[in-house]
Protein backbone atom coordinates (compact mmCIF):
# COMPACT_ATOMS: atom_id res chain seq x y z
CA UNK A 1 0.00 0.00 0.00
CA UNK A 2 1.47 3.40 -1.27
CA UNK A 3 1.15 6.21 1.40
CA UNK A 4 3.35 8.90 -0.56
CA UNK A 5 1.35 11.80 0.34
CA UNK A 6 0.18 14.12 -2.91
CA UNK A 7 0.85 18.06 -2.83
CA UNK A 8 -2.20 18.63 -1.43
CA UNK A 9 -2.00 16.24 1.20
CA UNK A 10 1.41 17.64 1.96
CA UNK A 11 0.35 21.21 2.13
CA UNK A 12 -2.87 20.34 4.51
CA UNK A 13 -0.49 18.46 6.92
CA UNK A 14 1.97 21.48 7.07
CA UNK A 15 -0.89 23.74 7.83
CA UNK A 16 -2.59 21.85 10.62
CA UNK A 17 0.57 21.24 12.10
CA UNK A 18 1.97 24.74 12.54
CA UNK A 19 -1.87 25.36 13.22
CA UNK A 20 -1.29 23.19 16.00
CA UNK A 21 2.19 24.32 17.48
CA UNK A 22 1.52 27.80 16.69
CA UNK A 23 -2.26 28.84 17.88
CA UNK A 24 -2.84 25.25 20.35
CA UNK A 25 -0.14 24.86 22.18
CA UNK A 26 1.16 28.52 23.48
CA UNK A 27 -2.48 28.28 24.97
CA UNK A 28 -1.79 25.22 26.94
CA UNK A 29 0.90 27.13 29.20
CA UNK A 30 -1.86 28.84 30.66
CA UNK A 31 -4.53 25.95 31.13
CA UNK A 32 -4.72 23.65 33.72
CA UNK A 33 -3.27 20.70 32.95
CA UNK A 34 -6.26 18.95 32.55
CA UNK A 35 -8.43 21.60 30.68
CA UNK A 36 -10.50 20.47 27.70
CA UNK A 37 -11.95 23.57 26.94
CA UNK A 38 -10.56 26.49 25.26
CA UNK A 39 -11.59 30.12 27.15
CA UNK A 40 -14.48 31.04 24.62
CA UNK A 41 -12.78 34.17 23.42
CA UNK A 42 -10.13 32.25 22.34
CA UNK A 43 -12.16 29.40 21.18
CA UNK A 44 -13.86 31.81 18.69
CA UNK A 45 -10.87 33.13 17.35
CA UNK A 46 -9.48 30.08 16.17
CA UNK A 47 -12.92 28.79 14.99
CA UNK A 48 -12.74 31.90 12.61
CA UNK A 49 -9.30 30.79 11.57
CA UNK A 50 -10.01 26.81 11.00
CA UNK A 51 -13.10 28.28 9.13
CA UNK A 52 -10.91 30.37 6.55
CA UNK A 53 -9.21 27.79 6.33
CA UNK A 54 -11.80 25.93 4.78
CA UNK A 55 -10.83 22.89 7.55
CA UNK A 56 -14.26 23.58 9.47
CA UNK A 57 -16.62 20.42 10.02
CA UNK A 58 -14.19 18.01 8.78
CA UNK A 59 -16.30 14.97 9.27
CA UNK A 60 -19.59 16.39 7.96
CA UNK A 61 -20.25 14.83 4.58
CA UNK A 62 -19.84 17.44 1.50
CA UNK A 63 -23.50 17.23 0.63
CA UNK A 64 -24.18 18.77 4.19
CA UNK A 65 -21.36 21.11 3.78
CA UNK A 66 -18.40 19.50 5.16
CA UNK A 67 -14.72 20.11 2.62
CA UNK A 68 -15.36 16.24 1.47
CA UNK A 69 -11.99 15.43 3.00
CA UNK A 70 -11.08 11.63 2.03
CA UNK A 71 -10.48 9.57 5.41
CA UNK A 72 -6.77 8.82 4.67
CA UNK A 73 -6.28 12.39 4.57
CA UNK A 74 -8.74 13.35 7.76
CA UNK A 75 -6.24 10.03 9.45
CA UNK A 76 -2.97 12.13 8.96
CA UNK A 77 -5.07 15.35 9.57
CA UNK A 78 -6.16 13.67 13.27
CA UNK A 79 -2.24 12.62 13.84
CA UNK A 80 -1.49 16.18 13.72
CA UNK A 81 -4.31 17.41 15.35
CA UNK A 82 -3.62 14.99 18.55
CA UNK A 83 0.00 16.56 19.37
CA UNK A 84 -0.76 18.80 22.55
CA UNK A 85 -1.71 17.95 25.91
CA UNK A 86 -5.29 17.54 25.42
CA UNK A 87 -5.33 16.46 22.19
CA UNK A 88 -6.35 12.99 22.97
CA UNK A 89 -9.93 13.81 23.96
CA UNK A 90 -9.81 17.40 22.98
CA UNK A 91 -8.04 17.58 19.75
CA UNK A 92 -7.47 21.52 19.02
CA UNK A 93 -10.28 21.73 21.88
CA UNK A 94 -12.37 21.09 18.86
CA UNK A 95 -11.91 23.95 17.18
CA UNK A 96 -12.17 22.15 13.46
CA UNK A 97 -15.84 21.33 14.27
CA UNK A 98 -17.23 18.15 14.87
CA UNK A 99 -19.80 16.41 12.42
CA UNK A 100 -22.06 16.19 14.75
CA UNK A 101 -23.28 12.56 15.68
CA UNK A 102 -23.00 10.53 12.35
CA UNK A 103 -26.72 8.36 12.60
CA UNK A 104 -28.73 11.84 12.02
CA UNK A 105 -27.21 11.74 8.23
CA UNK A 106 -29.80 8.57 8.00
CA UNK A 107 -32.52 10.71 9.77
CA UNK A 108 -35.71 11.60 7.58
CA UNK A 109 -35.79 14.86 6.75
CA UNK A 110 -38.25 16.08 9.83
CA UNK A 111 -35.51 14.84 12.22
CA UNK A 112 -33.13 16.47 10.33
CA UNK A 113 -34.99 19.95 10.29
CA UNK A 114 -35.00 19.37 14.64
CA UNK A 115 -31.93 17.39 15.24
CA UNK A 116 -29.62 17.56 12.80
CA UNK A 117 -29.32 20.97 10.93
CA UNK A 118 -29.08 22.44 14.51
CA UNK A 119 -26.14 20.75 15.19
CA UNK A 120 -24.23 21.44 12.28
CA UNK A 121 -25.08 25.40 12.95
CA UNK A 122 -24.10 24.90 16.40
CA UNK A 123 -27.38 25.33 18.12
CA UNK A 124 -28.01 22.12 19.24
CA UNK A 125 -25.41 19.58 21.04
CA UNK A 126 -26.23 15.66 21.28
CA UNK A 127 -24.93 12.43 22.92
CA UNK A 128 -24.65 9.27 22.37
CA UNK A 129 -26.14 6.50 24.24
CA UNK A 130 -25.64 2.93 24.34
CA UNK A 131 -23.22 1.15 26.98
CA UNK A 132 -25.58 0.48 30.42
CA UNK A 133 -24.08 -0.56 33.64
CA UNK A 134 -25.29 -4.16 32.66
CA UNK A 135 -22.45 -3.72 30.14
CA UNK A 136 -21.09 -1.89 27.12
CA UNK A 137 -19.09 -4.74 25.37
CA UNK A 138 -22.45 -6.79 24.38
CA UNK A 139 -24.98 -3.81 24.10
CA UNK A 140 -27.02 -6.52 21.66
CA UNK A 141 -27.81 -8.45 24.60
CA UNK A 142 -26.89 -6.05 27.91
CA UNK A 143 -29.51 -3.61 26.73
CA UNK A 144 -31.80 -3.48 29.34
CA UNK A 145 -33.33 0.07 28.96
CA UNK A 146 -36.98 -0.61 27.13
CA UNK A 147 -39.11 1.27 24.94
CA UNK A 148 -42.94 0.01 25.26
CA UNK A 149 -45.31 1.33 22.41
CA UNK A 150 -48.24 3.61 23.63
CA UNK A 151 -50.46 4.57 21.06
CA UNK A 152 -48.53 6.35 18.75
CA UNK A 153 -45.80 7.09 21.37
CA UNK A 154 -43.09 5.34 23.27
CA UNK A 155 -42.29 5.11 27.02
CA UNK A 156 -38.68 4.58 27.83
CA UNK A 157 -37.20 3.09 31.10
CA UNK A 158 -34.36 2.26 31.79
CA UNK A 159 -30.61 3.64 32.86
CA UNK A 160 -27.48 4.54 30.38
CA UNK A 161 -23.61 5.32 31.97
CA UNK A 162 -20.47 6.28 30.45
CA UNK A 163 -21.99 8.85 28.36
CA UNK A 164 -20.12 11.28 27.27
CA UNK A 165 -21.56 15.57 27.14
CA UNK A 166 -24.90 14.32 28.16
CA UNK A 167 -24.89 16.84 31.46
CA UNK A 168 -24.60 19.80 28.48
CA UNK A 169 -26.70 18.55 25.31
CA UNK A 170 -30.41 19.08 24.16
CA UNK A 171 -30.59 15.84 23.04
CA UNK A 172 -29.88 12.08 22.87
CA UNK A 173 -29.74 9.07 20.57
CA UNK A 174 -30.63 6.41 22.93
CA UNK A 175 -30.92 2.43 21.97
CA UNK A 176 -33.77 0.73 23.75
CA UNK A 177 -35.25 -2.43 24.13
CA UNK A 178 -38.71 -2.69 21.63
CA UNK A 179 -38.65 -6.34 21.54
CA UNK A 180 -37.23 -8.65 24.32
CA UNK A 181 -37.42 -12.11 22.46
CA UNK A 182 -35.73 -10.64 19.28
CA UNK A 183 -32.05 -10.21 20.31
CA UNK A 184 -29.94 -7.56 18.27
CA UNK A 185 -33.14 -7.27 16.08
CA UNK A 186 -35.08 -6.09 19.03
CA UNK A 187 -33.48 -3.08 19.79
CA UNK A 188 -34.89 0.38 18.62
CA UNK A 189 -32.97 4.05 18.61
CA UNK A 190 -34.98 6.92 19.91
CA UNK A 191 -33.85 10.99 19.39
CA UNK A 192 -34.91 11.89 23.16
CA UNK A 193 -34.89 15.77 24.08
CA UNK A 194 -33.15 16.05 27.52
CA UNK A 195 -36.29 18.28 28.43
CA UNK A 196 -38.61 15.09 28.37
CA UNK A 197 -40.07 14.71 31.77
CA UNK A 198 -38.56 11.67 32.88
CA UNK A 199 -35.16 12.31 31.58
CA UNK A 200 -32.50 12.78 34.45
CA UNK A 201 -28.52 13.51 34.26
CA UNK A 202 -28.06 11.11 37.62
CA UNK A 203 -24.33 12.26 38.38
CA UNK A 204 -20.63 12.52 36.78
CA UNK A 205 -18.61 9.69 36.40
CA UNK A 206 -15.11 10.09 37.90
CA UNK A 207 -12.78 8.28 36.09
CA UNK A 208 -8.91 8.80 35.23
CA UNK A 209 -9.93 11.39 32.69
CA UNK A 210 -10.97 14.19 34.60
CA UNK A 211 -12.16 16.81 32.02
CA UNK A 212 -14.29 15.64 29.46
CA UNK A 213 -16.05 13.29 31.86
CA UNK A 214 -19.06 11.20 30.96
CA UNK A 215 -22.11 10.77 32.89
CA UNK A 216 -24.76 8.08 33.79
CA UNK A 217 -28.57 8.71 33.04
CA UNK A 218 -32.08 7.72 33.75
CA UNK A 219 -34.95 7.40 31.58
CA UNK A 220 -37.79 7.08 34.22
CA UNK A 221 -41.02 6.61 31.80
CA UNK A 222 -40.30 8.95 29.64
CA UNK A 223 -42.59 9.30 26.82
CA UNK A 224 -41.06 9.93 23.28
CA UNK A 225 -43.09 10.76 20.34
CA UNK A 226 -42.98 7.92 17.50
CA UNK A 227 -41.81 10.57 15.10
CA UNK A 228 -38.27 10.47 16.82
CA UNK A 229 -38.00 6.62 16.12
CA UNK A 230 -34.56 6.79 14.24
CA UNK A 231 -34.59 4.27 11.49
CA UNK A 232 -36.90 1.21 11.38
CA UNK A 233 -38.07 0.39 14.59
CA UNK A 234 -35.90 -2.84 15.82
CA UNK A 235 -33.16 -1.85 13.68
CA UNK A 236 -31.23 0.34 15.79
CA UNK A 237 -28.45 -2.43 16.47
CA UNK A 238 -27.40 -2.03 12.78
CA UNK A 239 -27.12 1.62 13.67
CA UNK A 240 -25.08 1.29 16.52
CA UNK A 241 -23.12 -1.00 14.74
CA UNK A 242 -21.92 0.90 11.83
CA UNK A 243 -20.75 3.93 14.17
CA UNK A 244 -18.88 1.57 16.62
CA UNK A 245 -16.35 0.40 13.59
CA UNK A 246 -16.18 3.80 11.74
CA UNK A 247 -15.30 5.39 14.95
CA UNK A 248 -12.17 3.19 15.79
CA UNK A 249 -10.07 4.97 12.95
CA UNK A 250 -10.04 8.04 14.52
CA UNK A 251 -9.95 6.77 17.46
CA UNK A 252 -6.77 4.99 16.86
CA UNK A 253 -5.41 7.97 14.81
CA UNK A 254 -5.51 10.22 17.96
CA UNK A 255 -3.56 7.72 20.12
CA UNK A 256 -0.89 7.49 17.24
CA UNK A 257 -0.95 11.08 17.30
CA UNK A 258 -0.16 11.75 20.92
CA UNK A 259 2.64 8.77 20.81
CA UNK A 260 4.11 10.73 18.00
CA UNK A 261 4.89 13.61 19.77
CA UNK A 262 5.71 11.44 22.89
CA UNK A 263 8.22 9.99 20.95
CA UNK A 264 10.09 13.46 19.68
CA UNK A 265 9.69 14.63 23.49
CA UNK A 266 11.78 11.39 24.77
CA UNK A 267 14.05 11.72 21.62
CA UNK A 268 14.59 15.44 22.32
CA UNK A 269 15.15 14.92 26.20
CA UNK A 270 17.61 11.93 25.48
CA UNK A 271 19.75 14.23 23.83
CA UNK A 272 20.01 17.16 25.80
CA UNK A 273 20.18 15.48 29.24
CA UNK A 274 22.98 14.07 30.97
CA UNK A 275 23.94 10.94 33.26
CA UNK A 276 27.62 10.02 34.26
CA UNK A 277 29.25 12.46 31.44
CA UNK A 278 27.03 11.74 28.80
CA UNK A 279 24.08 12.24 26.96
CA UNK A 280 20.97 9.62 27.73
CA UNK A 281 21.06 9.36 23.50
CA UNK A 282 24.21 7.28 23.99
CA UNK A 283 23.17 5.07 26.57
CA UNK A 284 21.74 1.47 24.79
CA UNK A 285 18.97 1.14 27.30
CA UNK A 286 17.44 4.54 26.25
CA UNK A 287 17.76 3.79 22.42
CA UNK A 288 16.20 0.42 22.91
CA UNK A 289 13.45 2.12 24.16
CA UNK A 290 13.26 4.84 21.59
CA UNK A 291 13.69 2.36 18.72
CA UNK A 292 11.00 0.24 20.63
CA UNK A 293 8.72 3.36 20.59
CA UNK A 294 9.44 4.13 16.84
CA UNK A 295 8.47 0.23 15.87
CA UNK A 296 5.29 0.38 17.78
CA UNK A 297 4.63 3.62 16.29
CA UNK A 298 5.37 2.83 12.45
CA UNK A 299 3.10 -0.39 13.31
CA UNK A 300 0.22 1.58 14.33
CA UNK A 301 0.76 4.54 12.11
CA UNK A 302 0.46 2.02 8.77
CA UNK A 303 -2.14 -0.02 10.40
CA UNK A 304 -4.78 3.25 10.58
CA UNK A 305 -4.07 4.54 7.31
CA UNK A 306 -4.92 0.88 6.14
CA UNK A 307 -7.90 0.59 7.51
CA UNK A 308 -8.48 4.67 6.63
CA UNK A 309 -7.72 3.71 2.62
CA UNK A 310 -9.87 0.89 3.24
CA UNK A 311 -12.85 2.30 4.06
CA UNK A 312 -12.26 5.14 1.42
CA UNK A 313 -11.94 2.29 -1.19
CA UNK A 314 -15.93 1.00 -0.27
CA UNK A 315 -14.77 -1.81 1.05
CA UNK A 316 -15.42 -3.92 4.33
CA UNK A 317 -13.40 -2.61 6.99
CA UNK A 318 -14.11 -3.88 10.03
CA UNK A 319 -11.48 -6.14 10.93
CA UNK A 320 -9.30 -3.51 9.80
CA UNK A 321 -10.70 -0.85 11.86
CA UNK A 322 -10.72 -3.31 14.87
CA UNK A 323 -6.97 -4.55 13.77
CA UNK A 324 -6.03 -0.76 14.12
CA UNK A 325 -7.73 0.76 17.13
CA UNK A 326 -6.15 -2.30 19.21
CA UNK A 327 -2.43 -2.00 18.09
CA UNK A 328 -2.85 1.47 17.93
CA UNK A 329 -4.14 2.34 21.56
CA UNK A 330 -1.84 -0.96 23.27
CA UNK A 331 1.56 0.90 21.55
CA UNK A 332 0.55 4.34 22.39
CA UNK A 333 0.47 3.42 25.98
CA UNK A 334 3.84 1.88 25.87
CA UNK A 335 5.22 4.47 23.79
CA UNK A 336 4.39 7.17 26.42
CA UNK A 337 5.24 5.14 29.33
CA UNK A 338 8.97 4.71 27.69
CA UNK A 339 8.93 8.19 27.24
CA UNK A 340 7.78 9.00 30.79
CA UNK A 341 11.00 6.50 31.88
CA UNK A 342 13.17 8.57 29.52
CA UNK A 343 12.35 12.02 31.12
CA UNK A 344 12.81 10.24 35.03
CA UNK A 345 11.13 12.26 37.86
CA UNK A 346 9.66 15.10 34.96
CA UNK A 347 7.67 12.29 33.17
CA UNK A 348 5.55 12.25 36.12
CA UNK A 349 4.55 15.45 36.96
CA UNK A 350 1.81 17.46 35.28
CA UNK A 351 4.32 20.05 34.42
CA UNK A 352 4.38 17.65 31.06
CA UNK A 353 1.91 16.23 29.26
CA UNK A 354 2.63 12.79 29.60
CA UNK A 355 1.24 12.21 32.49
CA UNK A 356 -2.44 13.08 31.19
CA UNK A 357 -1.80 10.82 27.74
CA UNK A 358 -0.79 8.12 30.24
CA UNK A 359 -3.83 7.90 32.41
CA UNK A 360 -6.22 8.79 29.04
CA UNK A 361 -4.47 5.91 27.07
CA UNK A 362 -5.25 3.71 29.40
CA UNK A 363 -9.16 4.19 29.02
CA UNK A 364 -8.58 4.00 25.39
CA UNK A 365 -7.72 0.20 25.57
CA UNK A 366 -11.60 -0.30 26.91
CA UNK A 367 -13.32 2.61 24.90
CA UNK A 368 -14.85 2.15 21.75
CA UNK A 369 -15.18 -1.50 22.86
CA UNK A 370 -12.73 -2.83 24.85
CA UNK A 371 -9.30 -4.75 23.07
CA UNK A 372 -10.42 -8.00 23.96
CA UNK A 373 -13.43 -7.71 21.69
CA UNK A 374 -11.21 -5.76 19.18
CA UNK A 375 -9.83 -9.28 19.03
CA UNK A 376 -12.94 -11.33 19.07
CA UNK A 377 -14.27 -9.52 16.11
CA UNK A 378 -10.59 -10.35 14.52
CA UNK A 379 -10.76 -14.22 15.12
CA UNK A 380 -14.68 -13.84 14.06
CA UNK A 381 -13.64 -12.60 10.82
CA UNK A 382 -10.20 -14.34 10.16
CA UNK A 383 -12.22 -17.66 11.48
CA UNK A 384 -15.38 -17.18 10.27
CA UNK A 385 -18.49 -18.13 12.18
CA UNK A 386 -19.91 -17.30 15.24
CA UNK A 387 -18.32 -18.49 18.58
CA UNK A 388 -21.49 -19.72 20.33
CA UNK B 1 -19.19 6.15 44.76
CA UNK B 2 -19.01 9.04 45.17
CA UNK B 3 -22.07 11.30 46.30
CA UNK B 4 -22.30 14.39 44.19
CA UNK B 5 -22.37 16.89 46.87
CA UNK B 6 -19.66 18.16 48.71
CA UNK B 7 -20.41 16.49 52.19
CA UNK B 8 -17.25 17.46 54.38
CA UNK B 9 -17.33 19.53 57.26
CA UNK B 10 -17.36 23.55 57.11
CA UNK B 11 -13.97 24.67 58.92
CA UNK B 12 -13.65 28.47 59.98
CA UNK B 13 -11.63 30.17 57.73
CA UNK B 14 -8.44 31.89 59.74
CA UNK B 15 -4.33 31.46 58.94
CA UNK B 16 -4.36 28.08 61.18
CA UNK B 17 -6.52 26.29 59.21
CA UNK B 18 -5.14 27.54 55.89
CA UNK B 19 -1.47 26.77 57.18
CA UNK B 20 -3.01 23.19 58.03
CA UNK B 21 -4.24 22.19 54.90
CA UNK B 22 -2.77 20.00 52.14
CA UNK B 23 -0.57 20.85 49.19
CA UNK B 24 -3.42 17.94 47.80
CA UNK B 25 -5.43 18.69 44.34
CA UNK B 26 -9.24 18.63 45.14
CA UNK B 27 -12.16 20.62 45.10
CA UNK B 28 -13.43 22.99 47.54
CA UNK B 29 -16.31 25.77 48.60
CA UNK B 30 -16.41 29.20 50.26
CA UNK B 31 -18.99 30.48 52.06
CA UNK B 32 -20.27 33.20 54.42
CA UNK B 33 -21.37 33.22 57.64
CA UNK B 34 -25.08 32.99 56.80
CA UNK B 35 -24.38 29.55 55.41
CA UNK B 36 -24.66 31.33 51.50
CA UNK B 37 -21.91 30.20 48.92
CA UNK B 38 -19.96 32.65 47.72
CA UNK B 39 -17.22 30.30 45.17
CA UNK B 40 -16.73 26.78 44.63
CA UNK B 41 -13.65 25.88 42.94
CA UNK B 42 -10.00 23.63 42.60
CA UNK B 43 -6.46 23.62 43.19
CA UNK B 44 -5.72 21.99 40.12
CA UNK B 45 -2.00 21.32 38.56
CA UNK B 46 -0.54 24.78 38.48
CA UNK B 47 -1.47 25.63 41.97
CA UNK B 48 1.70 26.14 44.17
CA UNK B 49 1.09 24.60 47.05
CA UNK B 50 -2.30 22.50 45.97
CA UNK B 51 -5.48 23.05 48.25
CA UNK B 52 -3.48 25.35 50.49
CA UNK B 53 -2.78 28.28 48.12
CA UNK B 54 -6.14 27.82 46.16
CA UNK B 55 -8.32 28.28 49.21
CA UNK B 56 -5.81 31.11 50.21
CA UNK B 57 -5.92 33.08 46.80
CA UNK B 58 -10.29 32.42 46.47
CA UNK B 59 -10.83 33.46 50.26
CA UNK B 60 -8.65 36.37 49.69
CA UNK B 61 -11.24 37.56 46.71
CA UNK B 62 -14.20 37.59 49.05
CA UNK B 63 -14.52 39.92 52.39
CA UNK B 64 -17.64 37.83 53.35
CA UNK B 65 -15.57 34.77 53.31
CA UNK B 66 -16.14 33.28 56.96
CA UNK B 67 -15.77 29.37 56.40
CA UNK B 68 -14.64 26.69 53.91
CA UNK B 69 -14.95 22.98 53.16
CA UNK B 70 -12.73 20.50 50.68
CA UNK B 71 -12.18 16.96 49.42
CA UNK B 72 -9.35 16.08 48.01
CA UNK B 73 -9.28 14.15 44.42
CA UNK B 74 -7.30 14.18 41.28
CA UNK B 75 -10.09 13.96 39.46
CA UNK B 76 -10.44 17.62 40.35
CA UNK B 77 -11.87 19.14 37.07
CA UNK B 78 -14.77 16.30 36.95
CA UNK B 79 -15.85 16.63 40.47
CA UNK B 80 -15.47 21.01 39.90
CA UNK B 81 -18.22 20.61 37.13
CA UNK B 82 -20.44 18.55 38.85
CA UNK B 83 -20.21 20.89 41.98
CA UNK B 84 -20.84 23.69 39.81
CA UNK B 85 -24.22 21.68 38.10
CA UNK B 86 -25.16 20.42 41.61
CA UNK B 87 -25.32 23.95 42.83
CA UNK B 88 -27.38 25.69 39.46
CA UNK B 89 -29.65 22.51 40.39
CA UNK B 90 -30.11 23.56 43.43
CA UNK B 91 -30.69 27.40 42.96
CA UNK B 92 -30.92 28.04 39.17
CA UNK B 93 -27.51 30.14 39.26
CA UNK B 94 -23.87 30.20 39.86
CA UNK B 95 -22.13 31.18 43.05
CA UNK B 96 -21.00 34.98 42.91
CA UNK B 97 -17.64 33.59 42.56
CA UNK B 98 -18.32 31.79 39.62
CA UNK B 99 -21.04 33.87 38.12
CA UNK B 100 -18.68 34.96 35.02
CA UNK B 101 -18.48 31.11 34.00
CA UNK B 102 -22.07 31.79 32.70
CA UNK B 103 -24.86 29.26 33.09
CA UNK B 104 -25.31 28.09 30.17
CA UNK B 105 -21.72 26.48 30.12
CA UNK B 106 -22.51 24.28 33.21
CA UNK B 107 -23.75 20.80 32.91
CA UNK B 108 -27.50 19.69 33.81
CA UNK B 109 -27.36 17.26 36.76
CA UNK B 110 -31.08 16.42 37.89
CA UNK B 111 -30.18 16.05 41.90
CA UNK B 112 -32.35 15.40 44.74
CA UNK B 113 -33.28 18.74 46.74
CA UNK B 114 -33.50 17.07 49.99
CA UNK B 115 -30.37 17.82 50.75
CA UNK B 116 -30.02 21.33 48.85
CA UNK B 117 -27.72 22.79 51.86
CA UNK B 118 -25.06 20.46 51.24
CA UNK B 119 -25.53 20.27 55.18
Amino acid sequence: MDFELSPEQKLILETVRRFVREEIVPLEADLDPDASELPPHHRERLVAMTKELGFYGLDIPEEYGGPGIDLVTRTLMAFEMAQHRAGLYAPCYGVFGGAGLAQLYEADDDQKERYLYPVLRGEKRGFFALTEPSGGSDPARAIRTTAVRDGDDWILDGEKTFISGADKADFGIVFARTDPELGRKGITCFLVDTDMPGFRVRRIVHTLRSSHYAAELEFNGVRVPGRNVLGEVNQGFAIANDRLSRNRIPYAAGCVGVALKAQEMAIAYAKTRKTFGDYLSTRQAVQWMIVDNEIDLRTARALTLEAAARADSGKPFRTEAAICKLVASEGASRVVDRAMQIHGGYGMTKDLPLERWYRELRIRRVGEGPNEIQRLIVARDVIGGSFH
Amino acid sequence: MTGVRLAKPWLDLDDAAIAALPGQLGVYEIGDAKGGTLELGFAGGRSRFGLRSAIAEAAAKHLAASRFRYEVTMQYWSRFEELLAVYVADHGELPPGNADRGVQRVGRLGVDRVAATGE
